[in-house]
């Protein structure tokens, strides 16, 4: 026996690495019809990695005080040798997570990957988009420009719009009357351990499960149905080496798109990195125009879309809340007979379409402030035309879930193939 | 082709300036003009440093445009300072209060949320008004605390008779300056270019960089896609 050999045996004697590396990479079956939209999983993962190592030598320079913080990410992006790199790599790590996300979920919704007996995975899935959105909120305060202080102070307040505890609530959540010292100090906190931690576990719980149900494909049909003598599916691949080398394709495709944008347009025409935000957190001057940063913008314009009912910001802030949350449904609301959309009917189709349109619509007016359309003649009492979409657009998002048990029981479908089709 | 593509993103990025970029003029800046950005810094100490600071920003960094640190010192550097010392002045924040009303802005980052066409729009916008404290005002920033630094470059310029302030208002020669107008434009483009270069020194090198790094992808590119289609051969069939 080789040394490497023996190496390994001593190891399995002791700990299950074989048995391991069997059960999820060489004898792990995949369908072997995976398209395009498979790509962003491991791409997540890839995401994950960058922004935990570039995190961590940006803490080592970074300082969590509001005296400092500005100044000190000025410090890495020209004093730190390469901090810059690290810095934009981080900023631009940020926003790639969430359209790589964003594809990843999008890929679930057309394939129909949270359906029975995924809806677990499906969850797991939903609760690291909420800690994604979480994670992204904290670290955004950090760098202390103006849109860091005044985008805080502005998500803070929806918590200030709950009835009784609110404004308790959003001293708490702060730490003091204002965003200050205090918050960015626990917002750091949050940033760099609390969320992470959570993170990994919810991600190695999405991949247990996963590895437990086994992947959906694009047919959105069982592959464990036909398997021959050894119980391999007929139509799975093994992951290693498959799709393993098909995955390297889609990181360096993914890490030439990434280099385009760190080393050619870091700022990203002031979508990744805001304009305002090269400006020092002024507590005394509050920004004409506060935006979230461009991957929270359909939720900021539901919000925005809702108006204030009995003198309260609260229905508009339930809204927004809804519209997560009404994702953790998709499982239980989706009565269709097939999963993909490739054997749905016209009428998911269609619904589908106009939500993808109206999500993105909510997304761009987000950015915008709600004039950015003009007004409405006096006929509509010169309400702003941009208010007046948003209010559809949020309609229609919310109707694509409330209405989805029927539509897509009623749905005319066509019929499945038994096998997989390339 | 290739080069259109990063003029592409380089659009992408600037093109979106903070401001909006309505009624602003185009400033035509070219970051690779090395000596643009030596007059620049040049104007930045005599004209600006006085008030304004670029706190994060160290004299010896000029060293990236092939200034040497004796140059630095000689040219650059009044007092006392040292060539590893940031862009700083000794107002007093209480004085700059009561003078401006307000501290005067750093000016490290500046180009960055501002935008370049932002500031040479605003550099050559000021006109002559009695009735603020400092005798000047500005057609795209009205109101400013700050007065023409530069005036006897520029010259006198008044607001057309009759006509109250307002934003983007047109303003008529009062008095020649020292500079005619086509040379206070490429006047004001170099401190301007002298800005953008100081909000982010390592501009330069992150292209090249970035070139660089492109070029091994398409190689890594070139080889996982060999690689995957000889694995995925035997599926398929």
């Amino acid at each position: 026996m080789s040394f490497a050999k023996s190496a390994v045996k001593w190891v399995d004697e002791r700990f299950p690495l074989s048995s391991f590396l069997k059960n999820h990479l060489t004898e792990y079956y995949a369908p072997k019809n995976f398209n395009f939209w498979y790509f962003f999983g491991s791409l997540a993962l890839l995401v994950l990695v960058i922004q935990i190592v570039t995190g961590i030598f940006l803490t080592m320079h970074y300082k969590p005080d509001a005296a400092q913080a500005f100044a000190s990410v000025e410090y890495i992006m020209r004093d730190v040798p390469l901090g810059w790199l690290i810095r934009y790599i981080h900023s631009t790590g940020a926003s790639m997570f969430f359209i790589v996300i964003y594809l990843h979920m999008f890929r679930a919704l057309i394939y129909g990957s949270y359906r029975k007996p995924r809806e677990l995975l499906w969850l797991f899935g939903m609760l690291i988009y909420l800690c994604l959105m979480a994670e992204a909120f904290f670290g955004y305060l950090l760098p202390w420009g103006q849109m860091s202080y005044w985008g805080a102070q502005v998500i803070i307040n929806l918590f200030a719009a709950v009835p009784f505890i609110g404004p308790d609530l959003a001293v708490w959540i702060r730490g003091d009357y204002v965003v200050s010292d205090a918050t960015l100090n626990r917002f750091f906190a949050f940033h760099v351990i609390a969320i992470p931690l959570v993170l990994l576990g919810l991600i190695a719980c999405h991949l247990v499960a996963l590895h437990e149900v086994g992947s959906n494909n694009p047919d959105g049909i069982d592959i464990k149905k036909h398997k021959d003598k050894n119980g391999k599916p007929l139509d799975g691949i093994a992951f290693h080496p498959y799709y393993t080398v098909k995955d390297l394709v889609g990181v360096v495709v993914f890490l030439m798109v990434f280099t385009l944008i760190v080393f050619f347009a870091p700022e990203m025409g002031g979508y990744f990195l805001e304009h305002n935000n090269f400006v020092p957190a002024d507590p005394l001057r509050t920004p004409d125009h506060i935006a979230p940063v461009w991957y929270f913008t359909p939720f900021y314009s539901i919000l925005r879309a809702i108006p204030p009912m009995f003198g309260s910001q609260f229905p508009g802030v339930v809204a927004m809340g809804l519209a997560v949350f009404v994702l953790f449904l998709m499982p239980w609301l989706d009565r269709g007979a097939v999963r993909s959309i490739r054997y749905r009917g016209s009428l998911y189709k269609g619904w589908l379409s106009v939500f993808v349109l109206s999500f993105l619509t909510l997304g761009y007016l987000g950015v915008k402030p709600t004039s950015v359309w003009g007004q409405f003649g006096a006929w509509l009492g010169g309400a702003d035309r941009a208010v007046v979409v948003a209010q559809i657009c949020t309609a229609v998002y919310f109707l694509f879930f409330f209405l989805m048990p029927w539509y897509t029981k009623m749905d005319k479908t066509k019929p499945e193939p038994e096998r997989v089709t390339l | 082709m290739r080069s259109n593509f990063f003029f592409l993103m380089f659009v992408i990025n600037y093109s979106f300036a903070a401001g909006g970029g309505a009624g602003l003029d185009d400033a035509k800046l070219d970051p690779s003009d090395g000596l643009s950005i030596q007059r620049g810094a040049k104007t930045f100490v005599n004209y600006c440093l006085g008030c304004h600071e670029a706190s994060y920003m160290r004299f010896n960094r000029l060293g990236d445009l092939g200034l040497s640190n004796g140059q630095i010192k000689e040219f650059l550097i009044f007092g006392e300072k040292k060539v590893g010392d940031t862009m700083v002045n000794a107002m007093d924040r209480e004085d700059a209060e009561l003078w401006f009303g307000i501290v005067p802005p750093d000016l490290s980052v500046i180009a960055r949320s501002r935008g370049p066409d932002w500031l040479y729009t605003y550099l050559r916008s000021f006109y002559q008004d009695d009735k603020s404290t400092t005798g000047w005002n500005n057609t795209l920033f009205p109101n400013v605390g700050m007065p023409h630094i530069l005036w006897e470059l520029q010259g006198i310029r008044e607001l057309e008779a009759g006509e109250a302030s307002r934003l983007g208002q047109k303003t008529v020669t009062k008095m020649e300056g020292a500079l005619n107008q086509t040379e206070y434009d490429s006047f004001v483009r170099d401190l301007v270019n002298y800005l953008v270069f100081i909000g982010e020194p390592a501009r330069t090198l992150r292209v090249q960089i970035g070139i660089v790094i492109l070029f091994v992808l398409s190689i890594f590119l070139v080889l996982t896609w060999v690689l995957k289609k000889e694995y995925w051969k035997d599926v398929n069939q």
